[in-house]
C-alpha cells in the first residue's frame, strides 16, 4: 500500500471514531430550550427530555421545603411550576420577579424538577457553576447593553 | 478631555483610510513615495488611538461620570488599579482595546520591516489597514465610547448631565487575574491578525521564495502565546472567582477562544513541512486565513447573542457588523487563493507512514478534527434550530467525549514525532528511540494505580505524559553529552549550550513539556471530591486528608464591598496547618454579590473553600469544600509554555554570534530585524 492510501485509511478510521464518540456524547449531553408556551405544544415524546426554560419567578412563590425549593416560572401568562433540587445554593439574585433559566426534567405530574438554576435581576446576570465565560467581555456586556432598571 | 480622545479616534480612522487607499495607489503605480507615505499613515494610527485610550484612562482615573462608559463601569470608591481594568470591561471599551493592540502590532510590523522585504510590506500595510478601518468603524461610528451623557435642548446646545456615582465595576472583574487576563487574550486574537496579512500579502503580491513562512511563523508564535496565556488565566479567573470548583465549563465564551488557538496551533507545526519539504502549502495559507476569521468568529459569538441567548446574555446588534467583515474576509481569501493557486503548488509527496511528515499531518487532522467539533459544539443551538425548529444545546459531555481522546492522541504525537526522521523511520530506530521512554510511562502508570490513580483516561494520560518527558529529557541529555564530551564541559553547561544553539528545537521541546504538564493536571480532575454542609462555630468538616473547623464569622467592609466571612482552621492529620477565610461580599455600587474562594494551593492537590451563602431556612452560613488534585500543574505548565515559547522566538547563540560580525559595519537598526527572519531560516536547516 502506498503511503498516501495508509494516510487515508488511518485518517478515516480516526474520524469514524471520533464522529461515533461526538455522537455519544450529543445524546448524553443534549438539552432542549424551550418556552413555557411551547411546552404544552410538545409532542410527548419530546416532553421528558432534558431542557431548558426560562420565565420570571411569580411575587411570593417561593417556598423553601425540606428537599427543595418550589416556585412558578412565569412566561407571557403562563405558568409552570418548578421544584429545585439541586445541591448548589440558589444565587443570591434568585428572588421574586427576578428572570430565571431552569434545567432539568419536566415530570408526569406537569411540575418541573430542575436541577440547576441561573438568574439575573434587572440589569445583572448572576452565573451558577458552569455557566460564565473566562473573557470577561461577555459578563460585562450585559452591565453595557442593558438600560440602567431597577435595582433587584 | 472626552472631545480630545473622540477627535483622535477619528483621525485614526482617516489615517487608516489614507493607508488603505494610498498603499493600493502604491502597489498599483509603484510610486514609493506613496507606499511610504501610506506606511507612515498606518504607524500614525498606533499614536492616535493611544491618544484615545490615554483620554479615557484619564477620564476613568478623574471619575468623569459624565461619559456614559465611565459611570456605567466606574465608581469613585474603586480601587486604582480597577479603574485601569475598567477601561476593557464594557464593549465599547473592548473594542476601543482591540484596535489599540491591533494598532500596536501593526506600528511594529511596520517600523521593523520598514526597510525590508520592499515586494511584500506594501500589501501587508494595505491588509492591516483594512482590518483597522472596520475596528475603527466600530469605535467611531457603532459603539463608541465617548458617549456623553445629557440631552440636546431645543437649540440644538447639549446639556452635560453627570452623575453622582457611577455605578461601579462588575464585581466579577473586580480581581488581580483581570488586569492581565483580557490585555493577554486580546494580545492572542489581535496578533493573528499580524500572520493573516503576510499569507495574504504573499499569495496576492505572489512574493517569491518562502521568506513569508518563516516571518509569519514568529508572529503567529507570539500570537499563540498570548493566547495560550489569555486562555490559561480566563481558566485560572473562573476557577479562583466564580467558586464552582472547577476551571474550564466549555462555555461558547471560553470555546471561542479556544478555535483559534487551536488552528494556531497546528499551523504553527505544518508550517515546517513546507520550510523543510516544500509540501502543505495551500493547507498552511488557509490555516492562517482560518485562525484569523475563528478571532472575528468567536468575537462575533461574544458579542451578538447568537449563541449566549440560552446563557441570558444580551442582545446586541454589533454582531452584524462582525458578520458583515467576515464575508468580507471570506471572499477575499476565497479571490486571491483562487487567483494565485499555482503559486502553491506542492514540492514534494508523502513516503512513508512512519515519518515526520505524517505525524505532522495526523497532528493537524485531529487539531483540525477538535476544532470542528468544539465549533459544532458551540454553534448546535443555533444549527439545530435552522434545521429542526428546536433549539438544543449540547453540554460537556459532548465536548469531552471527543476531546479527550483527540488530547491523548495529540500527547503521544508530542512524544513520538519530534523523534521520527523526515521522509522515513526505520523499526530499528523506533525501537531504539521509544522502547525506553515507553517502559518508563509504563512503570509510572503501575505505581500510580497502586497509589489509587485509577480512572482509564487519567491514567493513560500519565502515562503518556512521562513517556513524552522521558523522550524529551532523552533529547536534551543525547545532545548535551556530544557537546560535554567535545568540549570537557559539564552536563549542566552542555544543556544550556545545547538550547542556545538551537533555540526553536529545544525552545518547542520546554513548550512540549510545559503542556504535558497541563494534560497531568488536568488528568486530575476525575479524582476531585467536595462537600457542602451548614455550618455553625465548632462545626467540622472532612474532606481527604483535612479537617476544617470553623472558627468564626463575621464582617468587613469598605467603601467598595461588604462581606460575610468565614475564619476556617484547618487540620491535617490532627495539626493544624493553616486558616482559610472565605467570604461572601456584596459589592454596594452595584448591589450584586460575589464569592471570595479561599484556595490553599499545594503542588499536588488544592483545598477549595466557597462561602456559598446563607441557608434561607436557618440563616446559617453555607461552606463548600472541594479538593481538587494536580490543578496546580496546569498554572505552572502555562509558565513553562510561556518560557519555552520566548526561548524559541531567541535566536540561536553561534549564527547570531557569526551573524553580528557581519552586520556591525552596516546598519544598527538590522539588529533588531536580524532577529525575525535571516536567523530563523538558517536555524531551521539545524533541526
Amino acid at each position: 500500500m502506498k503511503a498516501n492510501t495508509k494516510f487515508v485509511v488511518g485518517s478515516a478510521i480516526i474520524l469514524v471514531t471520533l464522529t461515533l464518540l461526538a455522537y455519544v456524547g450529543y445524546t448524553q449531553s443534549k438539552t432542549y430550550y424551550h418556552t413555557i408556551s411551547e411546552l404544552s405544544k410538545l409532542p410527548a415524546s419530546q416532553l421528558h427530555q432534558r431542557m431548558r426554560v426560562s420565565g420570571n419567578v411569580e411575587d411570593g412563590s417561593i417556598q423553601h421545603l425540606e428537599s427543595s425549593v418550589n416556585f412558578v416560572l412565569v412566561e407571557q401568562g403562563k405558568q409552570l411550576p418548578v421544584s429545585y433540587v439541586g445541591r448548589d445554593p440558589l444565587p443570591d439574585t434568585f428572588k421574586d420577579g427576578a428572570q430565571a433559566l431552569v434545567e432539568g426534567r419536566l415530570m408526569p405530574d406537569g411540575r418541573f424538577s430542575a436541577d440547576q438554576v441561573q438568574s439575573k435581576c434587572a440589569s445583572k446576570y448572576q452565573a451558577t457553576p458552569g455557566s460564565a465565560g473566562a473573557m470577561p467581555s461577555g459578563q460585562s456586556h450585559n452591565l453595557t447593553a442593558e438600560p440602567a432598571g431597577p435595582a433587584s | 478631555m472626552d472631545v480630545l480622545g473622540a477627535f483622535a479616534l477619528l483621525l485614526a480612522f482617516l489615517a487608516a483610510v489614507y493607508a488603505f487607499v494610498a498603499g493600493i495607489a502604491g502597489i498599483v503605480t509603484k510610486r514609493p513615495l506613496l507606499t511610504r507615505s501610506a506606511r507612515n499613515a498606518g504607524m500614525a494610527v498606533f499614536f492616535l488611538v493611544l491618544v484615545a485610550v490615554g483620554t479615557l484612562e484619564f477620564l476613568f482615573f478623574t471619575d468623569n461620570f459624565s461619559l456614559a462608559y465611565v459611570a456605567e463601569h466606574s465608581n469613585r470608591a474603586l480601587p486604582g488599579f480597577y479603574k485601569f481594568a475598567a477601561l476593557w470591561s464594557g464593549q465599547e471599551g473592548s473594542l476601543l482595546w482591540w484596535s489599540f493592540l491591533l494598532s500596536t502590532y501593526v506600528f511594529f510590523v511596520l517600523f521593523l520591516n520598514r526597510k525590508k522585504h520592499p515586494e511584500l510590506m506594501p500589501w501587508v500595510g494595505v491588509i492591516t489597514a483594512g482590518v483597522q478601518i472596520f475596528f475603527l468603524t466600530l469605535n467611531n461610528f457603532v459603539s463608541n465610547p465617548f458617549h456623553i451623557l445629557g440631552s440636546m435642548n431645543a437649540a440644538g446646545v447639549m446639556h452635560v448631565a453627570a452623575v453622582a456615582d457611577g455605578r461601579g465595576l462588575n464585581p466579577l472583574l473586580q480581581y488581580y487575574e483581570m488586569v492581565i487576563h483580557p490585555p493577554m487574550l486580546y494580545l492572542g486574537y489581535t496578533g493573528f491578525t499580524i500572520p493573516f496579512a503576510f499569507a495574504l500579502a504573499a499569495l496576492l503580491g505572489r512574493y517569491p521564495g518562502e521568506k513569508w513562512i518563516h516571518i509569519t511563523r514568529r508572529w503567529t508564535m507570539i500570537a499563540w502565546c498570548f493566547q495560550s496565556v489569555g486562555i490559561l488565566l480566563g481558566a485560572h479567573w473562573a476557577y479562583a472567582v466564580l467558586g464552582w470548583g472547577g476551571y474550564w465549563a466549555w462555555d461558547p465564551v471560553e470555546n471561542a477562544s479556544l478555535l483559534p488557538w487551536i488552528t494556531g496551533t497546528a499551523f504553527l507545526h505544518s508550517v515546517m513541512m513546507q520550510e523543510k519539504r516544500g509540501m502543505m502549502k495551500v493547507w498552511n495559507v488557509w490555516l492562517v486565513f482560518v485562525t484569523f476569521m475563528l478571532c472575528i468568529l468567536g468575537t462575533f459569538l461574544t458579542r451578538s447573542g447568537v449563541i449566549s441567548s440560552v446563557h441570558a446574555f444580551a442582545q446586541s446588534s454589533i454582531g452584524n457588523w462582525f458578520l458583515v467583515f467576515l464575508g468580507i474576509i471570506l471572499a477575499v481569501c476565497i479571490f486571491a487563493y483562487s487567483k494565485n493557486r499555482d503559486y502553491l503548488r506542492s514540492d514534494n509527496q508523502l513516503d512513508s507512514l512512519v515519518s515526520r511528515e505524517s505525524s505532522f499531518l495526523f497532528n493537524n487532522l485531529v487539531l483540525l478534527a477538535a476544532c470542528f467539533a468544539v465549533l459544532w459544539g458551540t454553534l448546535f443551538p443555533v444549527i439545530s434550530e435552522w434545521f429542526t425548529g428546536n433549539k438544543i444545546s449540547v453540554g460537556p459531555p459532548f465536548f469531552n467525549k471527543v476531546n479527550v481522546p483527540i488530547a491523548l492522541f495529540l500527547l503521544l504525537l508530542t512524544g513520538v514525532g519530534p523523534l521520527l526522521a523526515w521522509r522515513k523511520t526505520s523499526t530499528d530506530a523506533l525501537r531504539r528511540n521509544f522502547a525506553l521512554p515507553l517502559a518508563g510511562g509504563i512503570l509510572a502508570g503501575i505505581v500510580a494505580a497502586v497509589f489509587g490513580f485509577r480512572d482509564f483516561y487519567s491514567l493513560i494520560c500519565l502515562i503518556l505524559g512521562v513517556f513524552v518527558t522521558l523522550t524529551i529529557g532523552s533529547e536534551f541529555y543525547r545532545g548535551a553529552r556530544v557537546i560535554a564530551s567535545r568540549d570537557g564541559t559539564n552536563l549542566l553547561t552542555a544543556v544550556g549550550e545545547l538550547t542556545m544553539r538551537n533555540t526553536r528545537r529545544y525552545g518547542g521541546y520546554i513548550i512540549h513539556f510545559g503542556m504535558v504538564l497541563v494534560f497531568i493536571g488536568i488528568a486530575g480532575q476525575p479524582f476531585k471530591q467536595d462537600i457542602q454542609k451548614e455550618m455553625s462555630i465548632g462545626d467540622r468538616i472532612n474532606i481527604g486528608p483535612y479537617s476544617i473547623l470553623c472558627q468564626n464569622f463575621d464582617q468587613v467592609s469598605n467603601g467598595n464591598y461588604q462581606a460575610d466571612r468565614a475564619t476556617l482552621e484547618v487540620f491535617e492529620d490532627g495539626k493544624s496547618v493553616m486558616m482559610l477565610y472565605p467570604e461572601h461580599r456584596l459589592y454596594l455600587a452595584s448591589q450584586v454579590t460575589e464569592t471570595m474562594v479561599a484556595i490553599e494551593s499545594a503542588p499536588l492537590r488544592d483545598l477549595y473553600v466557597v462561602f456559598a451563602g446563607k441557608s434561607p431556612e436557618t440563616g446559617r452560613p453555607v461552606i463548600h469544600a472541594y479538593l481538587n488534585p494536580l490543578v496546580k500543574f496546569i498554572w505552572f505548565g502555562g509558565i513553562v509554555v510561556v518560557l519555552g515559547t520566548a526561548l524559541a522566538l531567541m535566536p540561536n547563540k553561534r549564527l547570531a554570534l557569526a551573524l553580528r560580525a557581519v552586520e556591525q559595519p552596516t546598519w544598527q537598526g538590522q539588529e533588531v530585524a536580524r532577529a525575525i527572519s535571516p536567523v530563523s531560516t538558517k536555524a531551521s536547516r539545524d533541526d
